[in-house]
């Protein structure tokens, strides 16, 4: 009962209005092609100021950067997700704490301190929606072996670490294999916890994370061929919380090369589409823009349910994915190259 | 004591519904008015819809309880008689009464909500979303004149 839609308001009401209102402040195709059309960095500030972005550039010296921009936009999509987070109360609390970015912060810093560099120049790279107390820590330890024990211990991601990795592999494994794995368990995790939390919220996450981890073992799966990755450990860095599991993933585990890859795509109708009309020309989509075009629109049907936590994790993908937009037109402005200035992935 | 409990069961139930309708909808307008703060005031109609199951509760429970007479429980076999059945009717009166308005009420709410929501995105779906809400509303009145039909027959005291 509780968290369907009867006591879902007692708790979460007043976030999921705060939520849907910002949701309503993403940018429109309007917008982008006012955008599109500026000519410089200072016009597309002007164009920002009229949007629900506001004055969040107003401080900056000119000439404006890219780089600028993008920390700013990042800077304000925190601290909205930093508002909601500490109104929340359990379980959206924990909900928000899944989706934040701690993964790629730890590989990070576990790269940096392997390879001797100073906390002070890793800190300011890490996400911020992903900081947490420990992260200093993890960069005292000086040996493989203090970083396994630092990481496990202190850190919030330590069950996922234990159910994957172990002390000698820390030292031998590749930084992206760890990583890879890290986000498998952390997503099979994730997807558990909806479906616990039941209802329309794990309806609808549970197709969004599903597709996340078939985009995952497409991408793993492409990725490495012609690396020297051997199919057994890439078989084992496939998430198994999607439509794949299991067929498609054993098929996948023994594809060779891109057309085999495609192959196992179309025994699945969505797949069968995202990989349809998939080329490297100026006018042709890559597999990439497909499928965050399709993440996008799974996406924005999440917001077609109430008195679920899916809006909150819709809107912040989508704020990322308008961030990413928003920087790409920036940069194709910058270079003065409008050729591809089109390829944002246009939202609503 | 059934008539008693059935007046409590009236108006305790209806404001259980009332109250439920009320922070459903009131949280959802709060969080949509910080960014859409025209939403305010059109949408405390909604919160009236949901108070008026309340009021139907109280109403409901003053006509009951007028009702109710004392009565010798040493009376003839059918002054009894009639005052058992009035007993009873108003329990069932305030029962039916009771329990259409917590459904009526844990309704209004969550449309209610809804229409603040979607007011927030776009203004002109409030006055559809309000029709929904109107039929939500009639499933109280429906129980309240139920309600006033069951206890018609029922009188209570020494006499026929």
């Amino acid at each position: 009962m509780a968290d369907s839609e009867f006591l879902f308001n007692m708790d979460h009401g007043y976030l999921e209005g705060l939520c849907r209102g910002f949701r309503s402040g993403i940018l429109t195709q309007g917008d982008y092609l006012n955008l599109v059309q500026c000519e410089t960095l200072e016009d597309l500030k002007l164009h920002l100021q009229s949007t629900d972005y506001g004055t969040f550039l107003q401080n900056e010296p000119s000439p404006l950067q890219v780089a600028t921009i993008d920390d700013k936009l990042r800077e304000k999509l925190v601290i909205e997700f930093q508002h909601l987070r500490n109104h929340s109360l359990a379980p959206l609390s924990q909900f928000l704490d899944y989706i934040t970015y701690m993964i790629d912060n730890i590989i990070l810093l576990i790269t940096g301190t392997l390879h001797q560099r100073a906390i002070s120049e890793l800190l300011p790279k890490c996400h911020p929606l992903g900081s947490f107390e420990q992260m200093a820590s993890i960069s005292i330890a000086s040996t493989p072996a203090e970083l396994y024990n630092a990481v496990l211990v202190d850190t919030p991601l330590a069950p996922f670490f234990v159910e994957c990795i172990s002390e000698q592999d820390m030292d031998e494994m590749n930084i992206e294999i760890i990583r890879n794995t890290l986000y498998k368990a952390y997503l099979e995790s994730f997807y558990n916890f909806c479906q616990n939390i039941g209802g329309a919220t794990a309806e609808v996450m549970g197709q969004i994370l599903s597709f996340e981890a078939d985009r995952r073992c497409f991408i793993i799966t492409i990725n490495s061929f012609g690396t020297e990755l051997s199919k057994d450990d890439r078989a084992k860095l496939y998430p198994r919380c999607g439509q794949l599991y299991p067929d498609g993933l054993v098929k996948l585990a023994k594809a060779d090369d891109y057309d085999q890859v495609q192959n196992v795509a179309q025994y699945y109708g969505e797949y069968r589409n995202i990989f349809d009309n998939v080329g490297n020309g100026p006018s042709e989509k890559t597999l990439e823009d497909r499928f965050f075009e399709h993440e996008v629109k799974l996406n924005v049907l999440a917001f077609q349910q109430q008195f679920h936590f899916g809006v909150f994790y819709s809107w912040l993908k989508l704020k990322e994915q308008e961030s990413r937009n928003v920087v790409w037109i920036a940069e194709c402005i910058a270079q003065r190259n409008r050729g591809k200035i089109d390829n944002y992935v246009p939202i609503f | 004591m059934w008539a008693d409990l059935g007046i409590g069961l009236a108006i305790s139930l209806s404001v259980v519904g009332a109250a439920w309708g009320i922070f459903a909808t009131g949280s959802s307008i709060v969080g949509g008015g910080v960014k859409a703060p025209r939403i305010k005031t059109k949408n405390l109609v909604s919160i009236i819809f949901c108070e008026a199951v309340a009021i139907y509760g109280i109403i409901m429970a003053i006509v009951l309880s007028n009702n109710i007479a004392p009565y010798d429980p040493m009376a003839a076999k059918n002054i009894l008689r009639q005052n058992y059945f009035g007993g009873y009717s108003i329990f069932a009166a305030g029962l039916t009464v009771g329990l259409s308005n917590l459904a009526c009420g844990i309704c209004v709410g969550i449309v209610g909500s809804g229409a603040a929501l979607a007011d927030a995105q776009n203004a002109s779906l409030f006055v559809k979303v309000l029709i929904v809400e109107i039929f939500g509303s009639a499933i109280g009145l429906f129980g309240v004149i139920i309600g006033i039909i069951q206890v018609s027959k029922s009188a209570m005291g020494n006499k026929i």
